[in-house]
């Protein structure tokens, strides 16, 4: 398992504008880095299509007319919105249940090695098959969506926390104890905040993996959302949809992260220094 | 009144095989009284510590503070200073109080006594080693304790802010007057904070010598009277710092 200080450095970067290199770091360069590599991506893509001259290689003009009509018809935003849903249930309900188990794991030996054979099988069924049992046995509605996609993230968050619980310094631990600290305030205060560096990497990990399984799911059993979508699409041969859809929902990502993610971590984080 | 008894405390494992720390060990303190216990290193002090603060519940002992006592009313100072570095100053003083207006500002008197007034929205780890003790004496006054355990706590500092560290300790013990069991292997240390000096002999730790102090606080440790009172000790008691202390125990 990746320490999670690694984690959130592989993942920094993308809208990040953490200072590296002291001196020679101004933010207004880094935002013009940006936007540069922005306009260069366009441009190269502009570039292949005219080149390839194929209508499955559609202009990056094309792509955006195709997001302005997607989203004035409402389509776009339906779906979009329909996904998001699913993704923030059942990246709540992985992370919360992940972690209990993983801090139970981690607290209590006996457990962790009645559990980890469990946990070890269930990191390594492919999430097709999680999907495709989940929906033969709930049948084809959201709740099967949900708890599929939930229990494919369930076991990447658990091995994650259980190494945050199992290095939890018990000398703080022994000041809350000597103290008589009321369980609530032990847990909020002295246990949870060891587990956050954990806990961040677990759901940035977590989010990345939700989304792309989010449109597994949809495409192979739901009637919306942006996965129903994209299998309409490719039906079709439709290449400007698909790539409208791709778009949009890359830039929620990226939003998702630079304006929740983010700023949330540098705030537990800014006793770091 | 706080009374000890150890009947027994042992290790399950060290090296393989039992080894008990502490046996037939009793002790006791009036209210307000400065207690040291010095000992050779591995003789139990800590383990004691820890069983009259509740942090180990597996030796056969019983430890009785006044019945009236509410158990919150221990405070505990440990070798290192033990802060939590994602709370401030003052969030690492109020963790361990009752969230009560008085204890907020309890905390900020205390805070301001120990200069440290300037620095209660920092956090731990942009302090001193020396400024980081001083937050968590703070915090151990803070709960107005009956008792206050301390475990070696001003050990690896330099000697100017260990002696500072004393002289606030004292202080607040004298303006508070809480019983304090104070462990350390420095008996000039012991001598110059203590009303009484209690020696422990090495495992299984028993105490095998008291010794009362009358003379009028503050004292310094590099100062006469107690330089005397140590050469007589050790003389009068050979090995009582290695803590043999067949002959010692005799004297008592």
């Amino acid at each position: 398992m990746s320490r999670p200080a690694n984690a959130s450095t592989a993942t920094a970067g993308v809208l990040g504008s953490r200072g590296k290199g002291g001196a020679s770091w101004r933010p207004g360069r880094d935002v013009l880095l940006r936007l540069a590599s922005l306009v260069v991506f366009l441009l190269l893509w502009q570039l292949v299509a005219v080149v390839a001259q194929d209508p499955t290689v559609p202009m990056p003009a094309v792509v955006f007319e195709r997001i302005g009509a997607e989203v004035a018809s409402m389509a776009l935003p339906h779906h979009l919105g329909v996904t998001l849903f699913r993704v923030a249930i059942s990246f709540a309900a992985a992370m919360l249940i992940g972690a209990a188990i993983g801090i139970a794991m981690g607290r209590w030996p006996a457990l962790d090695r009645f559990l980890d054979g469990w946990l070890v099988l269930g990191l390594n069924i492919p999430a097709l098959v999680t999907i495709i049992l989940c929906y033969i046995w709930f049948g084809l509605n959201d709740w099967a969506a949900i708890l599929a996609v939930a229990l494919n993230k369930i076991p990447t968050v658990v091995v994650t926390v259980r190494e945050g619980a199992r290095a939890i310094d018990p000398r703080l631990m022994e000041v809350a104890r000597a103290y008589r600290l009321p369980p609530a305030r032990k847990f909020l205060q002295v246990y949870l905040p060891q587990l956050y560096p954990y806990l961040f990497a677990a759901a940035r990990a977590g989010l990345s993996l939700i989304w792309k399984i989010v449109l597994v799911v949809e495409l192979l059993g739901r009637s919306e959302g942006i996965g129903f979508q994209l299998n309409v699409f490719f039906q079709f041969f439709d290449i400007a949809g698909i790539l409208a859809y791709t778009l949009v929902f890359a830039a929620v990502v990226l939003l998702v992260e630079a304006l929740v993610m983010r700023p949330m971590e540098r705030r537990l984080n800014r006793w770091r220094q | 009144m706080l009374s000890v008894h150890v009947r027994e405390k042992h290790f399950a494992d060290r090296g393989g095989k039992r080894h008990v720390a502490l046996r037939d060990l009793r002790l006791s303190a009036a209210d307000g009284e400065f207690v040291c216990l010095v000992g050779p290193s591995g003789c139990g002090k800590s383990t004691l510590l820890n069983i009259i603060g509740g942090l180990d519940a597996s030796a056969d002992a019983s430890v009785g503070l006044d019945a009236g006592a509410p158990a919150a009313s221990v405070g505990f100072m440990f070798q290192e200073p033990r802060l939590m570095p994602w709370l401030t100053v003052m969030e690492n003083v109020c963790l361990v109080c009752a969230e009560r207006p008085e204890a907020a500002a309890l905390a900020g008197q205390l805070l301001e006594a120990m200069e440290l007034g300037e620095v209660v929205d920092a956090f731990p780890g942009t302090l001193s080693g020396g400024m980081q003790r001083r937050v968590a004496l703070a915090r151990a006054f803070v709960i107005e304790p009956r008792l206050l355990l301390m475990d070696e706590p001003f050990v690896s500092l330099d000697a100017p802010t260990a002696g500072r560290l004393r002289s606030m300790l004292i202080t607040l013990w004298q303006r508070r007057r809480a019983t304090v069991l104070f462990v350390t292997h420095d008996l000039r240390e012991a001598l110059a904070l203590a009303d009484r000096v209690c020696f422990l002999s090495s495992s299984p730790g028993r105490i095998v010598l008291e010794h009362r102090i009358e003379l009028p606080r503050p004292r310094d440790p590099q100062s006469a009277e107690i330089g005397t009172m140590y050469e007589e000790l050790l003389s009068r008691h050979p090995g009582l710092l290695a803590g043999l202390g067949g002959d010692a125990q005799d004297a008592a």
